[in-house]
């Protein structure tokens, strides 16, 4: 007999747990969550950094201790956690294969499955740098975790390679370790990291931010050796005769986070290409009936609170799906217009809100003042003002279901710079 | 009359704030969005403090390090030497979470403290 639960949540990190303990915190006996690793908190346990749960706890903490938080309430709740644990399918018919130690290869069945996968990085192989291939090219994420986990100092002279947060923060991270940074390196005429981590990883430790610049080749035999660093044109082209050359061992590579999508692909769910994640609704269910999505899983996310914010209410999306069904009323799409990177959830049924909706969306290129515009047609939902946009940090705008009651087709988002020239 | 742009590093916003200072006084802080701004900018003008997290070595426990932090900001300045001191500590597994592990580093007022639970083997 195949094991039947009433849902079950792929993923023991960030998402995975939130989802889990609102899962159990609301009725939903049977639930279990499913985690790769020998410990549940996911990416959360090599974050060692503080600056987490401001939202969520009204306190900033570091990312183990915010992990530790939920793995308490995940003990409170009596959450049923299997640990080393790998799942290898799932079906459209909500069967899920996995395997581990202990049991071997396994099939159960669930009325509703949370993913709250996590997302990988891109590697080198996603830039295509061209040059020799040595040992100590890492992505910054994987020497975080030799470091921060492991317990293995990952190199002594290095240069970080893109500008988002985990290259910021390995970058403060390997020179307190002792090694020396030579500089961050962003392909773009601005970071991507949160300014934040702009001031107290990089201008604390004098640590030069090369904007406009990329990494044009890679020389080793064995081990790194050197770097050669090229200045782009506006359209990111190296321009020739701007090359610097770095002697380092350590190359960390922090060029963007992808959802985790193999899963959810071979099952056949819709995915956004925006975000390269589900395309979900208004209660992050995805195309196929009773899966859910949540997390960097979902997409990306530059703040865990919000991961865990998004997981209880995909949480409370299969709870009310558990109970009532999949939603009958009327579908519209969520769009990103101009200005705008995307928008989760991508679709809503304006009908079946319980009392508010949140969208998150990303503007495209930074701005110090604009005007977000949320329209329905030719019809204005909502205009607000905003200062020091930028595409690294995630808006958020709420809406009440009274506010989208009478929506009769699709909603776009909308953001136009402010000019003070004139 | 000086004037110095900082980016508060007290929550994810990174608002930038604008503070006059003459010789060593300030005179006005602008930018902020909340007291926390206010309270960041007027510390640091004069003495930048920070947070330090890090990883010290534990025995006794599958792991080879356990993450710590310090319970409150140390100032800027002494974080090479607390960092010293970090990297010579060996804990042993079992240690509680929030656990006490450097008492008053480097005379400083912080604890260095366990930023998880780690049980014996």
């Amino acid at each position: 007999m195949m094991k039947k639960y009433s849902a079950v949540v792929i993923g023991g990190g960030s998402a995975g747990l939130a989802a889990g303990i609102t899962l159990k915190e609301n009725g939903i006996e049977d639930v279990l969550v499913i985690e790769k690793d020998d410990m549940v908190g996911g990416i959360l346990n090599q974050c060692i950094h503080n600056g987490f749960g401001l939202h969520t706890f009204k306190e900033q903490m570091s990312g183990p201790a915010y992990a530790e938080r939920f793995k308490v309430r995940a003990e409170e709740v009596g959450l049923n956690i299997k640990l080393k644990t790998m799942v290898t399918h799932i079906h459209e018919d909500r069967t899920i294969e996995y395997v581990n130690p202990q049991e071997g290869y396994v099939t159960i069945q669930a009325d509703a499955i949370i993913l709250a996968v996590g997302c990988y990085e891109r590697n080198r192989g996603a830039l295509a740098i061209p040059g020799q291939r040595p040992a100590g090219v890492y992505t910054a994420g994987q020497a975080q975790r030799y470091l921060n986990i492991d317990g293995y100092q990952v190199g002594s002279r290095v240069f970080i390679l893109g500008s988002g947060d985990i290259g910021l923060i390995m970058a403060r991270r390997m020179m307190l370790e002792g090694a020396k940074v030579y500089g961050v390196a962003e392909i773009m005429p601005y970071s991507n990291g949160l300014p934040r981590n702009i001031k107290q990883c990089l201008e604390d430790y004098d640590i030069p931010l090369y904007l406009s610049h990329t990494v044009t080749n890679i020389y080793g035999k064995d081990r790194l050796e050197r770097i050669e660093v090229s200045k782009v044109d506006e359209k990111l082209r190296p321009i020739k005769g701007t090359e610097m050359y770095f002697d380092v061992d350590t190359l960390l590579l922090s060029v963007g986070l992808i959802p985790e999508n193999h899963l959810g692909d071979e099952a056949g769910i819709a995915m956004d290409p925006r975000i390269k994640g589900p395309s979900v609704d208004e209660n992050y269910m995805c195309s196929i009936e009773g899966f859910f999505a949540c997390g960097n899983g979902l997409h990306v996310h530059d703040l865990v609170d919000y991961v865990t914010l998004q997981a209880q209410r995909a949480a409370m999306g299969a709870v009310h799906y558990l109970k009532n069904g999949k939603p009958q009323e009327k579908e519209c799409r969520v769009m990103p217009g101009k200005g705008v990177l995307y928008t989760v959830p991508n679709r809503i049924h304006p009908h079946n809100i319980d009392k508010t909706v949140e969208f998150f969306f990303r503007i495209n290129e930074p701005v110090d003042e604009a005007v977000i515009t949320v329209r329905c047609g030719e019809r204005v939902l909502r205009q607000v003002k905003k200062k020091y946009l930028v595409p690294s940090v995630m808006e958020r705008m709420m809406f009440t279901a009274k506010q989208l009651a009478d929506i009769d087709g699709d909603i776009t988002f909308e953001m136009e710079a402010v000019s003070h020239d004139e | 009359m000086t004037n110095k742009v900082l980016t508060c590093v007290g929550c994810p916003a990174g608002c930038r704030i604008n503070v006059e200072m003459e010789g060593d006084e300030i005179r006005t802080i602008t930018g902020n969005t909340c007291p926390v701004g206010e309270q960041y900018a007027r510390q640091e003008a004069v003495c930048p403090m920070r947070i330090l997290t890090s990883t010290v070595r534990i025995t006794g426990c599958p792991y080879r390090v356990l993450p710590v932090t310090t319970d409150r900001e140390i100032p800027l300045a002494s974080v090479d030497e607390v960092m010293e001191i970090i990297r010579s500590t060996v804990v042993k597994a079992p240690v509680s979470f929030e656990q006490v592990l450097i008492e008053n580093v480097l005379g400083t007022g912080a604890n260095v403290i366990a930023s998880k639970s780690m049980p014996a083997a």
